[in-house]
């Protein structure tokens, strides 16, 4: 009963917290909020007893993604140059595709059933099987990096691809030929 | 930075450890929440707090960029070798079981070396971006 509180708390402020990054002008506070708003789905990720999303969830959205955008922002100016203004064309859209997005909310199986297509297909085996096929403890580890082995080295080679993009758009002005630094210290 | 003593004392005792948790959710992400992800970015961050604290030209030094960007390649070649050997020792891609004659402990081999390869790639990588974000 009390993790349907803790449940109903969090929410509630990751929506505060979304409210509040929609209102700032200032984008180091919108940095700052992302990170609070990474580390409460974080939380949340441990209210759904799942740990590992949650230990990737707090150490990339609230630590290393929020060091890179505090990197970019000392690039930058840091004031946002665009106003906020209600467009309501855009507010119509936002609304139907809201409604229609509740409306299909319906369809959705229950939070939790054991009877959800989640959990009768296949993870009843991981769970009887792998401690007699692998032999490991945990059931993340086994199914990530065994049974679903070629999903984990697509993962690997998008990070690696992602590396070589920025590398390939940001890595070389900055190392060979000096120019934003010299710009800004004339 | 002779500026930021407290900064700089602090960091000093904290990047070791965090170079070890880091190691230790590496290697335990078998028995306990972790793997190579985590550790990758956990690990990343103890050379991020020394960029940050000491300068980003005192960390090239420590680890240069060209060094870092065939770290990178090498932890997705380690994936992939793990399971060519699988196939030359005659089974499919990635099938740890045939890496030893036991199969479970083919098994343990596999996730590990796999794992090593993930946490040197998303190590690596998190270096990159920071050394291409961050300001000289």
């Amino acid at each position: 009963m009390i993790i349907l509180y803790i449940n109903i708390v969090l929410l509630c402020l990751l929506v505060i917290t979304a409210i509040a990054i929609n209102q700032q002008d200032n984008l180091f506070a919108t940095t700052m909020l992302t990170g609070i708003f990474s580390l409460l789905s974080a939380s949340l990720f441990v209210c759904l007893d799942a740990v590992d999303v949650a230990f990737t969830e707090a150490a990339v959205g609230a630590g290393i993604a929020l060091i890179l955008f505090l990197g970019t922002l000392s690039l930058i100016k840091y004031k946002k140059q665009i106003k906020n203004r209600v467009s309501t064309l855009g507010l119509l859209i936002v609304i139907i595709t809201g409604s229609f997005l509740i409306y299909g909310l319906q369809d959705i199986p229950a939070f939790g059933k054991p009877e959800n297509p989640v959990q009768i297909y296949l993870a009843d085996r991981y769970i009887v099987e792998s401690k007699k096929e692998i032999g490991i403890p945990n059931l993340v580890t086994s199914v990530l990096a065994s049974y679903r082995g070629f999903d984990t080295l697509g993962e690997v080679t998008v990070i690696f691809t992602a590396g070589i993009g920025v590398l390939m758009l940001l890595g070389r002005s900055r190392h060979n030929y000096k120019g934003i630094v010299s710009r800004e210290k004339p | 930075m002779e500026h930021h003593l407290v900064l700089s004392i602090v960091a000093r005792i904290l990047i070791p450890l965090i170079m070890l948790f880091a190691l230790y959710v590496q290697f335990h992400g078998d028995y306990s929440p972790g793997g190579g992800f985590q550790a990758g970015v956990i690990f990343a961050s103890s050379f991020i707090l020394y960029g940050i604290i000491y300068g980003i030209e005192n960390l090239r030094e420590v680890v240069h960029p060209s060094f870092i960007r065939s770290l990178a390649a090498l932890g997705v070649l380690i994936y992939i070798s793990v399971g060519v050997v699988a196939i030359l020792k005659g089974g499919e891609f990635l099938n740890y079981n045939l890496l030893s004659e036991n199969s479970v402990t083919g098994q343990h081999i596999g996730i590990m070396l796999i794992e090593l390869g993930v946490g040197i790639t998303v190590a690596s990588t998190m270096i990159i971006l920071f050394y291409a974000f961050a300001r000289p």
